[in-house]
Formats: C-alpha cells, sequence, structure tokens
C-alpha cells in the first residue's frame, strides 16, 4: 500500500545522535504469530541519552516490539543491535530475557504492572539488584556468615533504593506491601525498580496509563531527567500524547506492525500517515483497527 | 503378533477406564482450576456401591446380567453423584476465591477422609464378588497364543464410546455445556449474565462422579475385586492422563487415558511389569519436557 | 456476599428446620450404601449386612449438627460485626505486637523443647514422639524452600526423604561409613537428585509440576520395591547402626568405651533416646537458622520473588532456572538430611515409609501452618502429629480424623495459621541502624 511506500524515505532519517553509532540499532525486525505478522520489517536507531517514543494505535505491535527486544519473544527475522560501551556489540535477539537486563542493561517495565507484591517496596527494589548482591554474597556463602565483603555490598544495595525511593517520592512506603498501593504509585515504583537494575536504555510500556494530570507531569519530568542528567535512554511506549510529545526527541509511528513515520514531534504530527492512521480513510472505507477517538483526540491536542 | 493384539484390547479397556476418570479431573481442572484430589476416591465408593448392589440383587434372585447391570449403573451413578455433589459443597465451596494450595490441600484431606471412611465402614480388606459378566470371543489363535477379548471388554469399551459421544454432545450442544464453558472462560461475567455459577459447578462436580460411578462399576465387573485403596492408584493414572493430553481439555483426557492404557498393557507384556508405573510417568515427563501444556492442551502463550 | 446481605435478617425457626432436613436427606443419600448397606464374606462368597439403626443415628447426628452449626454461625457473625465496628480503629496498632508476640513464641517453644527430656526423662513415649515432631518439623522447613519461598508446589517430597534415608542404609550396611561421615554424601545425594527432577521441569507451571514431582516420588517408591539387589525390595534396610556420641556407642558396658562408661554413668536405654532427641532438635535448629538467614539473602529474596512474578524476575536481570534449581537442591538436601537421622532412628527403612501419604502430610504442614512461614511449621506439625497420637485409644478412626482435620483447619484459616509474611529487611530499622 502507499503506506509502506512512504515509509521508505523517513525511515533513513536521520535519528539524532550524538556520535557517530547509535545506541541500539534494530534492523528489519519481524515478528511471525502464526498467520498474524504482528512486526513487518521494521527498522529503528535508538540514540544514547535521549528519549524515543513509539505510538501507534492499539495492536499496532508496540509491545511485542518490546518483548523481543527485551528476550521474551526470539523474532522471527531481523537483528536488534546494541552498542554496549563496555561490552562492546551485543546481539539482544539471541539473547535470553535475563540476559537483556543483566549484560546489555536493557531493562523494561510492564503495561500491567508486574511489582512482587507481597514483598516491600524496598524488597522489590532490592531484588533489582540481586545480580550484584548474589556475587557479593559469593553464592550465599558470605551472606550466609555474614562477612564485612557482603555487608558493604548490602548497605550499598540499601542507599541505591532508598537514593530511587527518595528521587521518586516514594520513601514514605518503603516498608509497605508493594501490592496494596494505589495504582499510580506502583507505576512509580515499577520504574524505580527498573532504576536498581543500571539500566543503559530504560524501556517503558505505557508508563502514564492510569496516572492523573497531575503525576503525568511528575513523570514528564522524571523522564528528562532521566535522559538529560543520568544519560539512560529511554524507549517510551505511550499513549498519553501530552507526555510522548512532550519528552520525545524522537518519535516513531508504528501501525499494523509497520513503521510508517518517524522523525522529531513536530514532524510526525503532521505526517499524512499518521494522521490518517489515527483517524481512518476520509471515505472511511478501510478504517483500519477502528482507533478510539480518545486517540485522535489527544493528537489534536498536542498540536 | 498374537500379543500385541491382545495387550492392544487390555490397553485399550484400561485405557478407557483411566479416560472415564480424567474427564473429571480435567472438567473440575478447568472450570475451577483446582486439582481435585479426592476424585479417584469417588471412583472408589461407587465401585464399593456396585459391590453391595451386585451382592444385593443377587439375595433377590435376579440373576439376568443385563438388568442387574444397568440397575447398578443406575444406582451407583445417582449416589455417587450425591458424593461428587457433598465433597465440593463441603470441602471446595468454601474455598473458593483462596489461595491456590488451600482447596489442594483441602481435597487431599478429604481423599484421606473418604479412603478411611470407606475402610472403617466397609472393611479393609479384599472384597471379590462372583463374575458378573463371564465368556467371550477367541479371535484368532497364531502359534498356540490364543487373542482372547471378554465381553467385559467389548461392555467397556461401548460404554466408554457411547458415553463420550453423549458427553461431547453434553458439552457442546446443550444449554448446560454453554453454562459450563463461559464459567471455564470468566466465571465473574458468567455470573453477571445472570448463570448460576454455584449450580453449575455443583453439576460439574455431580457429572464427573457420574462418570467416576460408570468407571467404578466397570472396574467391579471386569476384576471383580475392589479394596478402598484402588481410588489412590486410579486417580494418580488418571490424574496423569489428565495432564498428558492436556487439563481442561476433553478430548485430551481421553486420549491421554487411552495412551497410559495402552502403555502400561505394553510395557508390562514386554518389557517388566513391575516398572510400568515408571515408564508411566517418565513418559509423562517426557512428553511436558516438549509440550509443557500436554498433547492436546492449549499452548498457553506467555503473556508478558 | 449474599451471606452478609442476609446474615441481618433473622432467620425463621422453619427455614432453621429445612435446612437441616435437607442436609439430613443429603445424608441420608450418602448413608444409605455406605452405612446402611455393607458386604461381609461368608465362605467364600459376599452377603449383604445392613445396619439400619447405625444410619439412622448418623442422619440424626447430621441433622441436630447443622442445625446447631447453622445457628452456632449466625450467632458469632452478629458478634463479630459488632465487635469488628468497635475493634476498626484498633488494628493499625496490632501489626507489631504481634510480630513481638509471635517472636516471643518461638523463644517460648525453643525452651521447652530443650527441657522436655530432662522433664519426661523416665517417659520414653514422649520424648519418642517429640523426635517424630522434629522429624516432621525439620522436613517442613526443608519444604517450606520449595514451596513456601519459591513458590514451586512439590507432591513427591518424600523421594528425597527417601535418597537421604537409603544412601545412609547402604553407605552404614556395605562399607561401614557413621552417621556423621554419611551425612554430608546423603545431603549431597539428595540435592542431586533434586537437581534431576528440577531439571525437565523448569518450565512448567503450577499444577503441571505438581503431578510430574508426584510421578517422581512413585518413580522413586517403585523403583526402591522393585531393586532388590539394591535396596533389599519390600523388606528394606534392616540393622542400620545408631548414631554414636562423638565415637562413643550408646550399648551396654563391654570392652570399648561407651557413652555411659565413658561420663560414668550407668547404663539406661533412655540416654539414647534422649540424645536421639536432642540430635534431631539440633539438626532441625540448623535448618531453621540456615533457611532464615538464607531468606534475608539475595538467593531467598529471589525464591520469594520468584514465587511472585516469574516474568518480572527474568526482566530484572534474574536466572530463573538457577533460583529454582537452587530451590529444589536446597529442599531437596534437606529432605535427605531429615532421612539420614530417619534411618538412624529406626534402624530399619523399607519403602513402606516413603508413600505419597507422606508427601502430603509434609505438603499440608507447611500450608497448613502459613506458607513461608517458619513457627506455623512447627504448630502445624504439632497438631498433624499429635492429633492422631490424642487418638489413639479409638485408633480405627485416627486417619478419619485427621482428613477431617485437614479440611476443616483450610476452611477455618485458608491462608495457614500464620499466614502474616515478615519482611525480609526494613527501611525505618537500616535508617535506625545508621
Amino acid at each position: 500500500m502507499n503506506a509502506a511506500a512512504n515509509a521508505t524515505p523517513v525511515a533513513r532519517a536521520a535519528n539524532p545522535v550524538d556520535g557517530a553509532q547509535p545506541l541500539l540499532r534494530v534492523d528489519r525486525l519481524s515478528m511471525r504469530f502464526g498467520g498474524l505478522l504482528a512486526i513487518d520489517d521494521l527498522s529503528l536507531d535508538v540514540a544514547a541519552r535521549r528519549i524515543t517514543g513509539v505510538i501507534g494505535p492499539n495492536g499496532a505491535g508496540k509491545t511485542t516490539f518490546f518483548n523481543c527486544l527485551t528476550g521474551f519473544y526470539k523474532p522471527t527475522l531481523g537483528s536488534i543491535r546494541l552498542n554496549h560501551p563496555q561490552r562492546g556489540l551485543l546481539r539482544l535477539e539471541k539473547m535470553a530475557s535475563h540476559q537483556v537486563a543483566r549484560r546489555a542493561q536493557v531493562v523494561r517495565t510492564f503495561q500491567n504492572i508486574r511489582l512482587f507484591p507481597q514483598m516491600t517496596v524496598l524488597e522489590n527494589l532490592i531484588v533489582a539488584q540481586h545480580n550484584a548482591l548474589q556475587h557479593a554474597s559469593r553464592f550465599s556463602l558470605a551472606g550466609l556468615f555474614g562477612l564485612p565483603g557482603y555487608r558493604r555490598a548490602e548497605t550499598a544495595a540499601i542507599a541505591k533504593a532508598v537514593g530511587w525511593l527518595e528521587r521518586l517520592k516514594l520513601i514514605a512506603h518503603a516498608d509497605s506491601a508493594a501490592g496494596a498501593l494505589p495504582y499510580g504509585m506502583q507505576r512509580r515504583i515499577e520504574i524505580a525498580r527498573a532504576l536498581c537494575v543500571d539500566p543503559l536504555l530504560l524501556c517503558l510500556d505505557e508508563p502514564a496509563a492510569g496516572l492523573n494530570p497531575r503525576e503525568s507531569a511528575e513523570l514528564n519530568e522524571l523522564l528528562k531527567h532521566l535522559a538529560g542528567d543520568e544519560g539512560i535512554a529511554i524507549l517510551l511506549i505511550e499513549h498519553d500524547m501530552s507526555v510522548v510529545m512532550n519528552v520525545s526527541d524522537h518519535v516513531c509511528v508504528l501501525n499494523y506492525g509497520r513503521k510508517i513515520a518517524e522523525g522529531s514531534p513536530a514532524e510526525v504530527q503532521r505526517d499524512a500517515n499518521v494522521i490518517k492512521a489515527y483517524l481512518g480513510e476520509e471515505d472511511g472505507e478501510e478504517a483500519p483497527g477502528a482507533h478510539p477517538p480518545a486517540n485522535t483526540q489527544t493528537v489534536e491536542n498536542a498540536r | 503378533m498374537a500379543l500385541a493384539l491382545q495387550q492392544l484390547i487390555n490397553g485399550l479397556t484400561l485405557g478407557a477406564v483411566y479416560g472415564l476418570i480424567a474427564i473429571g479431573y480435567t472438567m473440575v481442572y478447568g472450570i475451577i482450576g483446582m486439582i481435585n484430589f479426592a476424585h479417584g476416591d469417588i471412583y472408589m465408593v461407587s465401585a464399593f456401591i456396585a459391590i453391595s448392589v451386585f451382592t444385593l440383587l443377587a439375595t433377590f434372585g435376579i440373576s439376568s446380567v443385563p438388568l442387574s447391570l444397568l440397575v447398578v449403573l443406575l444406582v451407583a451413578v445417582l449416589f455417587t453423584s450425591v458424593y461428587g455433589w457433598t465433597v465440593e459443597r463441603t470441602a471446595y465451596r468454601p474455598l473458593r476465591g483462596s489461595t491456590r494450595l488451600a482447596p489442594l490441600i483441602s481435597a487431599i484431606g478429604m481423599s484421606i477422609f473418604l479412603q478411611n471412611m470407606v475402610q472403617l465402614t466397609q472393611g479393609a480388606r479384599v472384597k471379590p464378588i462372583a463374575p458378573v459378566l463371564v465368556g467371550g470371543v477367541d479371535l484368532l489363535t497364531v502359534d498356540g497364543f490364543t487373542v482372547h477379548l471378554a465381553y467385559s471388554q467389548v461392555l467397556i469399551i461401548v460404554v466408554t464410546v457411547t458415553l463420550m459421544a453423549a458427553f461431547t454432545w453434553l458439552i457442546t450442544r446443550t444449554s448446560f455445556g454453554r453454562q459450563q464453558r463461559s464459567c471455564e472462560q470468566d466465571r465473574t461475567m458468567t455470573a453477571l449474565l445472570g448463570i448460576n455459577v454455584d449450580r453449575t459447578i455443583s453439576l460439574t462436580f455431580m457429572l464427573g462422579a457420574a462418570l467416576a460411578a460408570v468407571a467404578g462399576v466397570m472396574v467391579t465387573v471386569y476384576y471383580g475385586v475392589v479394596d478402598f485403596f484402588i481410588g489412590f492408584v486410579a486417580g494418580i493414572k488418571a490424574f496423569t492422563a489428565a495432564v498428558l493430553g492436556g487439563i481442561g481439555s476433553l478430548p485430551g483426557a481421553m486420549l491421554g487415558g487411552l495412551l497410559i492404557g495402552l502403555i502400561e498393557a505394553f510395557w508390562a507384556a514386554y518389557l517388566s511389569a513391575e516398572y510400568k508405573d515408571v515408564a508411566t510417568f517418565s513418559i509423562l515427563i517426557l512428553v511436558l519436557m516438549f509440550r509443557p501444556s500436554g498433547l492436546l492442551g492449549r499452548p498457553e502463550v506467555e503473556k508478558v | 456476599m449474599s451471606a452478609l446481605v442476609f446474615a441481618q435478617q433473622p432467620v425463621s425457626f422453619a427455614e432453621r428446620l429445612r435446612d437441616a432436613a435437607a442436609t439430613a436427606f443429603i445424608a441420608l443419600l450418602l448413608g444409605v450404601p455406605m452405612i446402611g448397606l455393607t458386604t461381609v464374606d461368608q465362605g467364600g462368597a459376599l452377603r449383604i449386612a445392613t445396619r439400619w439403626p447405625a444410619l439412622f443415628a448418623f442422619v440424626g447426628v447430621c441433622f441436630a449438627g447443622r442445625l446447631l452449626l447453622r445457628w452456632g454461625i449466625d450467632y458469632w457473625r452478629a458478634q463479630r460485626q459488632s465487635a469488628a465496628r468497635a475493634a476498626s480503629a484498633a488494628s493499625a496498632e496490632q501489626q507489631p505486637a504481634t510480630s513481638l508476640l509471635l517472636r516471643r513464641a518461638g523463644w517460648l517453644a525453643l525452651l521447652v523443647a530443650l527441657v522436655l527430656p530432662i522433664v519426661f526423662a523416665d517417659n520414653r513415649y514422649v520424648v519418642d514422639t517429640a523426635t517424630t515432631v522434629l522429624i516432621y518439623v525439620m522436613l517442613g522447613w526443608g519444604l517450606n524452600v520449595v514451596v513456601g519461598l519459591a513458590g514451586l508446589l512439590d507432591l513427591g517430597y518424600v523421594a528425597f526423604y527417601a535418597v537421604g534415608a537409603y544412601t545412609y542404609g547402604l553407605l552404614a550396611t556395605q562399607f561401614g561409613w557413621g552417621f556423621w561421615q554419611a551425612l554430608p554424601v546423603a545431603g549431597a545425594m539428595a540435592a542431586t537428585f533434586g537437581i534431576v527432577l528440577g531439571w525437565p521441569t523448569l518450565r512448567l507451571r503450577g499444577d503441571y509440576l505438581a503431578i510430574v514431582t508426584l510421578g517422581f516420588g512413585e518413580i522413586i517408591r517403585v523403583i526402591l520395591v522393585n531393586w532388590t539387589e539394591m535396596s533389599g525390595g519390600p523388606n528394606g534396610i534392616t540393622s542400620i547402626p545408631r548414631p554414636s556420641f562423638f565415637g562413643l556407642p550408646f550399648k551396654p558396658p563391654g570392652d570399648e568405651p561407651t557413652f555411659a562408661s565413658f561420663f560414668g554413668l550407668e547404663y539406661s536405654p533412655h540416654q539414647r533416646i534422649i540424645f536421639l532427641y536432642y540430635l534431631i532438635l539440633a539438626l532441625a535448629l540448623l535448618t531453621n537458622l540456615f533457611v532464615s538467614r538464607l531468606r534475608k539473602l539475595p538467593i531467598g529474596r529471589a525464591w520469594e520473588a520468584m514465587r511472585e512474578d516469574e516474568i518480572a524476575c527474568k526482566a530484572m536481570g534474574i536466572n530463573a532456572r538457577n533460583v529454582k534449581l537452587s530451590a529444589f537442591a536446597l529442599g531437596a538436601m534437606l529432605g535427605g538430611f531429615a532421612g539420614v537421622f530417619f534411618a538412624a532412628r529406626q534402624g530399619f527403612i523399607s519403602p513402606e515409609s516413603f508413600t505419597f501419604n507422606e508427601s502430603a502430610i509434609i505438603l499440608a504442614i507447611v500450608v497448613l501452618g502459613g506458607m513461608g512461614s517458619q513457627l506455623g511449621v512447627v504448630l502445624a506439625s504439632l497438631v498433624l502429629v499429635l492429633l492422631p497420637e490424642l487418638g489413639r485409644d479409638f485408633a480405627e478412626y485416627r486417619m478419619l480424623l485427621f482428613g477431617a482435620a485437614m479440611i476443616l483447619i483450610m476452611i477455618w484459616k485458608p491462608g495457614g495459621i500464620l499466614a502474616r509474611r515478615e519482611p525480609t529487611l526494613a527501611y525505618r530499622s537500616a535508617e535506625a541502624g545508621r
């Protein structure tokens, strides 16, 4: 269709990259479930220290893209290369999910929050530092005998967790069971927990879903701070255009598993394909996926 | 060759019985997501009811085989369904909506309770009855080995096939079947649509118990001996069958039952009778390693 | 929910009678084939026998029992509702108090355990029963790692108990190994079996895992029954040596130094019983210390996190396979240790001791106690071991009561007797410690 034809020139449009190489390069990625092509020939660059937004109607393949990226699905075709500053080139599509988090330091959150609900908030953040602590505990032996090396590591881990809890205004709830807290807070806990893994690239799956306007505004500030001051690259799936268009340095639009547009937030909002994907064809004959009017509203408002 | 044919017949007979019991496991698992550990003991209760009723009929001098079979089947199905209903009502319903393990422990407790109840009221010793259905046909003889098809085996296979057909019709074509399937998918939504979920679950337990009751009568006719421990062994085998076929799937339960019956029969005939249970469980583990949701179970896509 | 709505309305007596009559009718249906009728063996053929008086007694008891139960429940609900209104304000302060209370209860239990054999030095029965309780406590603490912490449903735990017992039995009778030499080897052996079981089952979820572990337990038992050259078959292994006190045997005085002669005591068979009691107490306490420490280490938190959400664990970079295998291996090792003690105490082992019933009892101890709660395991072991012991006078009914108790406790407390989870570390105390 002409959507694909139009996309090709945009596809290689340069993502603003500081150095010569992007942090993450997704090349011709495809994911097939039986007869369904959830991701179709997707290529995308993600720059270090930048926020890259991924938007698209429901069912466009955004979460599937995250699942491929973080090792939960094995993509049918294509490659995902991460340029790790210490470990060199890593092929994420070949790594198991825990290796993606551990070695490549690509960490994600989930659309339906996945905390450890019975554990306290602080425990959640300590579990996220499992690998460092497990190493320090020398297969639990140093830990069992409470050797100073392990105790130092544990103190450091608590300090790091407490640091993020303070930054995200969660410290008052550090000892509460995570599952018992309100929804908006659980979203922040999940982000804090991901930050405790020391991510190079943080993949956030709809972090603003269910947040009230004030919480959304706070999220905007946090994301800008993480990318700008902490130097963490962020991939952001989001339906709330007030978040995406405000914080993203670069936006990629998916529809039916294909990339239909890419560029700065302003460019993407002007793009004819994007408007069509969100509003449907004029004659209404095609109306792909019957997109919720809420989305079109937010696109309009964000302009 | 002749031995293989004989074992095929024996294996199918055994497998049909396992399959009937396995359906009870799989339906209960489908609708409330719990392992009904006491299901094997329900089957055992039915076998004891069959023994009593056969003896009672003999005392009254009723000797017509079809008539006594029919009476025993009806009585066993009726009373065993009440047992199924009571077990759900007392041990599982109060625990609905609590943790996953609570009903499992309650079910194990119920299994221990039923075994000991029967042991107390009916005695701990093995009970033999006079053969009900004797005779059979010799199919063929090769090298002095005669392949024998007993009438009781014919009965088991015919009854099982009939029941399976009726049951498939019940689940796929009737209003109760639709209610049952919708409860499996989403109990809350089903309740919101005005369907009595409690009643549907109770009926599911009674149906499972009724099928186990038929299996219990069949086994009594086939082997002629019953003791209070048969429920545990058959229960474990049938549960294995349900998991092997893919728990929650009705055709899977039947397929799993047949497979386990065949594995046991052939392993016992050709390799070693002592290790047939080892073979059964090893094959289960092997199958689950490659198909974690069983043979016909819907593979569960890891929802992230 | 309907119960909540209707509890307020007074129930008429006629309604209560109708309810009880319905129960009595069900009881009649249940009772006719089991109580009313039975078959007795008479000269090789079965003859029907009837017990109508027993049946009517049963139906009557059900009728009266239901009437009383409904009345009791309604009364209790009304009481609780009024009490709940009064107490709703006070509940916030209860938590730390409960925690303190539990810790005190734990120390008290330890004290009782320590002085028990001194108080009952002449009562062999009490010390023996207490030893049995402690074996189950230790098994419960071991299985708690797998089920309570890591959330892996294991219905074949008895297999590791058997591996430990048979390893010691074989090493002792075939190669003359002592208790203390064999203990670590048997533990390692059981842990190896834990990994052997864990490996193929890594991908399986909850209930699939349950049947596979159950099958594994049966495989081990069937092998023990049939591999006669190795295990002695159904007859088992006999004359397994008893543990000695650092090389000093518990024997009547003879040529070698014995425990009694070394310490200048008069020989008494009770000495060995008491020694065995303290031995299992020490093993159990070590187990408790070990598991409690592990729970507060990264591996223990990873177990609990795995129980809560495996996918989130993977996203945090945790290797789910290693975490699960370590839980299986450590749980199995502790079961193996308990098995060694069991073999040494009995002096005789056979496959009879390692049936599915044992697995079910150990699992029941963990679940009834409250998943993950160490003190809960002690309470549940006490209940489940002492209940049948108390029922000795009417021995036939003890297992019946045991099954009924399992159901009733679960209905009474679905989360277990002690369902509260203690956090592994707290911000408040970490701050205070600085």
